[in-house]
């Protein structure tokens, strides 16, 4: 397979001195398509070889510069008006993915754009939390009395709420998969694993580092969307490769995604995040998640499905199967959420019962 | 370099309708494609001086103007503009197809372009200085600037002032000048030898045409200039000629208001803004006789700095 240019960057900046003019247009145009051209800017920046990048191709970085900038900056606002508003029930405020990047100052987080600051809480504090929350200006944005059921019934997370005056939206989670999904990692072994990030005064948290990675990987292999794939997976890269130079982590999160009952998932992330994005990954570790992997044809059928849907969603990088393979996955996604006749009720309530909204931005 | 006036007219379809027309118009390159007849007769009309790359070349915007598909061919056919896959506004009818690549390659520029401050406003220049005339649709801005830029002073922008936060100057994108309902027949009273595409009647700002950047602000795309003074123009029927100071901190907001990216820009922007109202004289200007106007710029008295 003849990966798409942008993923050749992604993989190996040092590319950058070697590209034609076209390649450069090419490589902006996907990056474009999927919203990272500020973690690509990142990357190459860490490598220091922005000057090397032609005039035009580098004025468009330059474009993205601000846009990462104010970014971080409101990531930084934003968590902590809401570490102050749940100072009195969520003390240290746990951060999910971007957010938790961003704060403790992972590579993961540099150059990377999100919309929604996502947090763990205990399911025995959801009342207290969204009350307080209520209180400083949040409000919840599903208002359609099935989908207020659908969270808070079977998801494992609150509706998603947003701020009246400033529309950041926030993800109150309580768990890292539905309640009606096969698999249910237990929160409290995730709690009690979490990390504070330094600087913060002990007042914020992230997971540990092997449960960021396997909540990331949970996030891309057990959702039907892949709008964001590529993003995610080029934060399983980040991660592996930042963590993985820190001992131990190695050894530990074979063991860890065992206990959590996510071996399979981090199968899938290890395999696409290797394959795609040529992350290192020491062969004792491809070893121990062997025994995860699925039956042979099966992985034929993913490497399929995952090595056509995380590709930018650009015309580019499509072949034929591109639209039939996200199809497929979007299918599987909800599968994997809830048992069969439920997700049948449901996909028959979304289809012809639940108002037609708006189009809500991502 | 070549420019779009070297190709001839069945060269220039070839390439809209084939691999792209790579078309510069200040610091950015746009690669257009489209099939439909009003667009090249568009680009024909309009673009002839600017700069052309080679279809193999780099493009910062990659549009098309595309008809729809199915019954629509037939049945009051539509044109839909695309963005690199994308299409981020509803079809319109085919006839509007030359407005609708002005008004999307306008937005391609303010939803993207964040190295500057972007604001909603005309920019001339003239002697090194210019005046940023910063305005809602409906004020008469781009009549004055069409009056302006035949009367000696340079285009740089009827849409765009992009502001540069390293030194506070202002960057040119000239581009056709949009003119609206009664200021097409104005312009062509005021401007004898006004190039002015085909009028089209019915789009949602009533009756649009494009006049043709002269051809010196074209090829002096690359030359910034210093903002000088901020005038928000207003047309009024029957209104005399007049000229009133606006306290900075006003005008301060007021620009800021017409801006396309402040929030985005943060801190730069801000600064960015601020240096410029501190150096610029702001006015309110109100107008209905185009010649006193074109005076009134004329004597504008360069600001004390």
């Amino acid at each position: 397979m003849k990966l798409p240019v942008l993923l050749r960057l992604l993989r190996d900046p040092g590319l950058v001195p070697k590209l034609s003019l076209p390649e450069w247009d090419l490589a902006l145009r996907q990056a474009t398509s999927v919203n990272l051209t500020p973690s690509l800017l990142a990357l190459i920046e860490a490598r220091g070889l922005l000057e090397q990048v032609p005039a035009q191709p580098r004025a468009q970085f330059e474009w993205v510069r601000a846009l990462a900038t104010r970014h971080r900056q409101a990531v930084r606002f934003e968590v902590d008006c809401i570490r102050a508003a749940l100072a009195p029930v969520a003390a240290p405020l746990l951060l999910l993915k971007g957010a938790a990047y961003a704060m403790a100052g992972l590579r993961a987080g540099e150059g990377r754009l999100f919309g929604d600051i996502d947090i763990l809480v205990p399911k025995a504090r959801l009342v207290e939390i969204e009350s307080a929350l209520m209180l400083h200006g949040w409000i919840t944005t599903k208002l359609d009395a099935y989908d207020q059921r659908y969270y808070r019934e079977w998801m494992h997370e609150l509706p998603p709420m947003q701020h009246m005056r400033r529309r950041s939206s926030i993800d109150v989670h309580h768990a890292i998969l539905p309640e009606t999904a096969p698999v249910r990692p237990d929160p409290d072994k995730l709690r009690a694993g979490a990390r504070p990030v330094s600087g913060s005064g002990g007042l914020l948290a992230t997971l540990s580092p092997c449960d960021m990675v396997l909540h990331s990987a949970v996030h891309l292999f057990f959702d039907g969307e892949f709008d964001k794939g590529l993003r995610d997976l080029l934060d399983l890269h980040r991660l592996l490769e930042e963590f993985g130079a820190e001992p131990g982590f190695w050894d530990a999160l074979p063991a860890r995604a065992r206990e959590l009952e996510l071996s399979r998932p981090l199968f899938y992330a290890l395999r696409y995040s290797r394959r795609l994005l040529g992350t290192t990954i020491p062969q004792a570790v491809l070893d121990a998640v062997a025994a995860a992997a699925p039956h042979p044809l099966v992985r034929a059928l993913m490497d399929a499905l995952f090595e056509r849907a995380l590709l930018p969603m650009h015309a580019s990088c499509d072949d034929a199967l591109t639209g039939p393979a996200r199809f497929v996955l979007y299918v599987r996604g909800n599968w994997l959420r809830m048992p069969p006749l439920m997700l049948a009720r449901h996909l028959f309530h979304k289809a012809f019962i639940s108002k037609k909204d708006a189009p809500q931005a991502a | 370099m070549l420019t779009v006036a070297s190709l001839t007219r069945a060269q220039l379809a070839a390439r809209l309708g084939g691999a792209g027309l790579l078309v510069q118009t200040g610091a950015f390159v746009s690669r257009i494609q489209s099939p439909i007849h009003s667009v090249a007769d568009g680009i024909a009309l309009l673009y002839g001086d600017y700069p052309l790359h080679g279809a193999d070349g780099f493009a910062d915007f990659h549009v098309g103007l595309r008809p729809s598909g199915g019954m629509r061919r037939w049945y009051r056919p539509q044109v839909s503009f695309d963005l690199d896959g994308q299409q981020p506004f509803e079809p319109l009818p085919q006839a509007h197809a030359f407005p609708m690549l002005e008004w999307g390659l306008n937005w391609c520029i303010s939803t993207r372009a964040h190295a500057w401050l972007m604001i909603h406003a005309a920019v001339v220049e003239r002697d090194g200085l210019a005046a940023i005339l910063p305005a809602p649709p409906g004020s008469g801005k781009s009549t004055l600037c069409a009056a302006l830029v035949h009367r000696g002073w340079r285009l740089l922008s009827d849409e765009l002032a992009l502001l540069r936060p390293e030194d506070g100057l202002l960057v040119p994108v000239p581009r056709p000048v949009s003119l609206k309902n009664r200021s097409i027949e104005v312009i062509r009273g005021f401007v004898a030898d006004a190039v002015l595409s085909q009028p089209v009647s019915n789009t949602t700002k009533g009756t649009v045409a494009h006049l043709k950047a002269p051809a010196d602000s074209v090829a002096r795309a690359h030359e910034t200039a210093r903002p000088a003074w901020i005038v928000f123009p207003k047309y009024e029927a029957g209104a005399a000629t007049s000229l009133t100071p606006i306290p900075r901190a006003r005008a301060f907001f007021r620009v800021a208001d017409n801006a396309f990216n402040y929030s985005h820009m943060g801190a730069r922007g801000f600064n960015a803004l601020a240096g410029t109202i501190e150096r610029c004289a702001s006015y309110d200007f109100r107008y209905s006789d185009l010649d006193e106007a074109m005076a009134l710029f004329a004597a504008l008295e360069r600001p004390r700095t």
